[in-house]
């Protein structure tokens, strides 16, 4: 199973090879999606790890070992969908098809599995209905 | 069966519970495997909508005397500057006005409070005068307590609209929303075969005077919009191929639903306002059977660059492609995203469907048909004339 995850590191942490160990280690698939490092050098990633599901609980508990806080994804992003007037205009800069109105009713349907966080629909809903905290 | 009927005929079916009524999209399909004689014999109404950002719109309102009275001259709602030009107690407020305090929240905000039933703050200030003494007021005002609330909108429901793209190396921010560099989106912004004057492309049926549903109220269209072109280029359809006639619509505000009116703010653009409208279109002969025929492959519009002075146009595509969520341009192929609700539109296109069957909404001819060959002036920057 694929799941992303926000991992929040200490400065204390940001030196550790975390990504070495974890394909290494626990043999799994680490896909970087985008990453930052604020000054005093504390960091932030969104990471998308792929993986069984015994594996990914070790992992998880390797990395808040090392002072890691784990985040799972979904939480981060949000969407009023009950305000949405499906007009169209998020989709239109939303690259990965998590948000798509090409259905029979022309509805827009989120997908939150396949949004790599990159935060231009939350600019781009003149209903402004999309809240992404991607930050410290 | 004749094949052709008058509004008055069809009337009398509605108030017999007899009338055929279908949408834009379902006679379009319809007309697949039937022709306009089958069609004129069993349809008799068709339903049209759309449901868009419209930035020419907002609203009169009244707000009765106080005591003493003011001349109002300097008019805040919400903080978002009205009119003072307009009477002691009347104002007007556009809907793409900003608020002196905040760029997300404006005259489209205030219009969709009042239909909301909130309580707008009203502030306003005047030099006094011997009959209108009182030089200052803030008081709260809502729906119930102000005489009217009339939405007017000088120019809605364009006929047809230039899809937009990119091509320089930045994002651009506009009212197409935002365009990424490269070709890197195509936006557009009507319902295409559901769209009203894409069924009526000769304004033969909708004119000053034509009944219609406005923000899901019974309104009317007031007069051609403003930016009226009916001289723009044809496909062989009889199609604008680009942004051409428009109306201007009034409705009862205090009779709204809010939603089908909404705000909208467009990033580093600003505020802007969706309405929705639905049109019925009578099938009053053969001819008009085929004008509400029309499918979104025959619905062309014209790609422009959005990126450049001028927005030079790139080349053509149809509303079957754009719908499909990709056009082909210059041999790359780019996302397409719409502006406009069709899910919304096809709402007001049933609900405008119901009524007529359930006898609540008749038809209307129009007072007076649009003006005919009206073009476009830009604006000239010169001196005064020579006199
Ligand atoms: S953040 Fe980016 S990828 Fe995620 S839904 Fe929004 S536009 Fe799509
Ligand atoms: S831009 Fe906003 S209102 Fe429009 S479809 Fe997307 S979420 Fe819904």
């Amino acid at each position: 199973m694929s799941k992303k995850y926000i991992l929040k590191f200490r400065p204390s942490a940001v030196e550790e090879p975390v990504t070495y160990c974890l394909i290494k280690e626990y043999d799994i698939r680490v896909n970087i999606l985008r990453a930052e490092i604020y000054p005093g050098k504390s960091g932030i990633m969104l990471v998308e790890l792929d993986a069984n599901s015994i594996k990914l609980k070790q992992a998880i508990s390797f990395l808040q070992h090392k002072d890691i806080e784990v985040i799972p994804f979904e939480k981060r992003i949000h969407l009023e969908i009950e305000k949405c007037v499906h007009c169209g205009a998020c989709t239109a800069v939303c690259c990965t098809s998590a948000l798509s109105i090409l259905n029979e009713k022309s509805e827009l349907v989120f997908t939150p599995d396949k949004c790599v966080a990159c935060g231009l629909c939350v600019k781009a809903c003149p209903l402004q209905l999309f809240q992404l905290q991607f930050e410290e | 069966m004749k094949s052709n009927k008058t509004v008055e005929e069809i009337n009398k079916k509605i108030r017999q519970g007899d009338a055929v009524v279908i949408t834009a999209e379902e006679v379009s399909k319809m007309a697949l495997t039937l022709s306009p004689e089958e069609i004129i014999n069993e349809v008799d109404v068709v339903t049209t909508a759309t449901f868009g950002p419209m930035c020419s719109s907002g609203a009169f309102l009244n707000f009765g005397h106080s005591d003493p009275p003011i001349r109002m001259e300097e008019i805040s709602l919400n903080n978002v500057p009205a009119s003072g030009g307009l009477a002691a107690v009347d104002t007007f407020i556009g809907a793409t006005e900003t608020a002196k305090d905040d760029p997300y929240y404006g005259g489209a905000h205030v219009i969709y409070d009042l239909i909301d039933g909130k309580d707008v703050l009203l502030k306003a200030r005047a030099k006094g005068t011997d009959c209108y003494p009182r030089k200052e007021i803030d008081t709260y005002i809502n729906k119930k307590e102000i005489n009217e609330m009339i939405l007017f909108n000088p120019r809605n429901a364009y006929q047809n609209y230039p899809a937009a793209t990119n091509t320089t190396s930045s994002t651009k921010y506009t009212y197409m929303g935002i365009l990424l560099p490269g070709l890197g989106n195509v936006t557009y912004s009507t319902s295409g075969e559901l769209s009203p004057l894409l069924n009526d492309p000769e304004l033969r049926t909708i004119g000053i005077g034509t009944k219609i549903l406005l923000g899901g109220a019974e309104g009317f269209v007031a007069w051609n919009g403003t930016q009226f072109n009916t001289v723009r280029p044809k496909n062989k359809f009889g199609i604008p191929t680009i942004n051409a006639a428009t109306l201007a619509v009034i409705g009862n505000m205090k009779d709204m639903s809010t939603e089908f009116i909404r705000p909208a703010v467009y990033e580093k653009y600003g505020v802007s306002i969706f309405v929705g409208i639905g049109i019925p279109i009578p099938l009053l002969n053969k001819d008009i059977v085929r004008t509400v025929s029309i499918r979104n492959e025959q619905i062309e519009t014209t790609i422009c660059d959005y990126g450049r002075n001028g927005h030079p146009a790139l080349g053509k595509t149809n509303y079957q492609q754009l719908q499909s969520g990709y056009i082909e341009l210059g041999g790359e192929r780019i996302q397409t995203a719409p502006l406009s609700s069709l899910y919304k539109a096809r709402i007001i296109a049933e609900d405008l469907k119901n009524r007529i069957q359930r006898k609540k909404f008749f038809l209307t001819e129009p007072v007076q048909l649009f003006p005919k060959n009206t073009s476009l002036n830009g604006l000239k920057i010169r001196g005064k004339d020579y006199e």
